[in-house]
C-alpha cells in the first residue's frame, strides 16, 4: 500500500510517500507525478514514512529525476536508513540529491 | 518446509510477500532484514510473473525453510517456464549518470547484494532459484 500526499508551494511540489513503493504501487506514483509535474519547477520527495522501495520504485524516481534535470531539480528528504542503503547499493545516491 | 503455489502473476505478489513475511516474524527476523527479504522476494517473483511463461500463464512455487544457529531462511522459487538464469546477466553499471542509466537487471542486482547466497539451477524442465539470508 502507498499513500501519496502532494503539497504545492508556488512552483515547488512536495510529494510525501507513506508505505511501500513497489511493483504494485509504483504505477500510482507514476500517474500522480504525470498529472502534477507540468507546472512544477522543483520537486521534493519526503520519504520519512516510506518503508521500502524496490527496483520498480527506483525506476519512477529515475524518470522523475531525468525530468527535473531539465528544470530546477529534485531533492530527496528524510529517507530511512533502509531506504538510504538501497540508494547506496544501486548507485542511486550518486544520481539523486539526498538531504537529511 | 512450507510451500505456497499460485499462478505466476503480479496480482499474487502480495500473497507471496505475506506468506514469507508472516513466517519471518514468527522466527524473530530483525525488521531491517524483513525489508531486505521482502524486496528480494518481490524482485524474483515479479521476474517469474513477467517472463517465465509469457504469453502463456503457469504456476509459481515458493518454498520456505528456516534454520537455527545461525538463524536464517532459505526461500526457493520454482517455475516450469522458459529456461532463464537471472544470475547469468552481467551486473548493471551503477556508476552511470541518470541519463544513461538502465533499470533492467537492477532488481536481481539488489537481490545479489542483499542476500547471503543466491543460486540458480535448471532441473527437470524447471527454473529453481534459491536465496538464503541469515541473522
Amino acid at each position: 500500500m502507498l499513500n501519496i500526499t502532494n503539497s504545492v508551494k508556488e512552483e515547488e511540489l512536495t510529494v510525501a510517500l507513506e508505505g511501500r513503493l513497489d511493483t504494485t504501487t509504483a504505477p500510482q506514483l507514476e500517474d500522480s507525478l504525470h498529472a502534477s509535474l507540468e507546472g512544477t519547477e522543483k520537486l521534493v520527495f519526503d520519504l520519512e514514512k516510506l518503508q521500502y522501495i524496490s527496483s520498480a520504485g527506483l525506476r519512477v524516481l529515475l524518470s522523475a529525476q531525468k525530468m527535473m534535470n531539465k528544470k530546477s531539480g529534485m531533492v530527496i528528504r528524510n529517507a530511512s536508513d533502509e531506504v538510504r542503503e538501497i540508494f547506496e547499493v544501486t548507485g542511486f545516491s550518486d544520481i539523486l540529491t539526498i538531504e537529511d | 518446509m512450507r510451500e505456497l503455489r499460485n499462478v505466476a502473476k503480479l496480482d499474487n505478489l502480495d500473497e507471496v510477500i505475506a506468506f514469507v513475511e508472516e513466517q519471518l516474524e514468527e522466527h524473530d527476523c530483525p525488521p531491517k532484514l524483513v525489508i531486505q527479504i521482502n524486496i528480494a522476494v518481490e524482485e524474483i517473483y515479479v521476474n517469474i510473473a513477467h517472463y517465465a511463461y509469457t504469453p502463456e500463464i503457469g504456476e509459481a512455487v515458493v518454498q520456505t525453510e528456516f534454520s537455527e544457529d545461525p538463524s536464517g531462511i532459505t526461500i526457493t522459487f520454482i517455475d516450469s517456464g522458459k529456461p532463464f538464469d537471472p544470475l547469468a546477466k552481467p551486473d548493471p553499471d551503477v556508476t552511470l549518470p541518470a541519463e544513461e542509466r538502465q533499470i533492467g537487471g537492477l532488481g536481481i542486482y539488489m537481490v545479489k547484494k542483499s542476500m547471503d547466497d543466491v543460486q540458480y539451477e535448471r532441473k527437470d524442465g524447471k527454473n529453481i532459484l534459491t536465496i538464503t539470508k541469515r541473522w
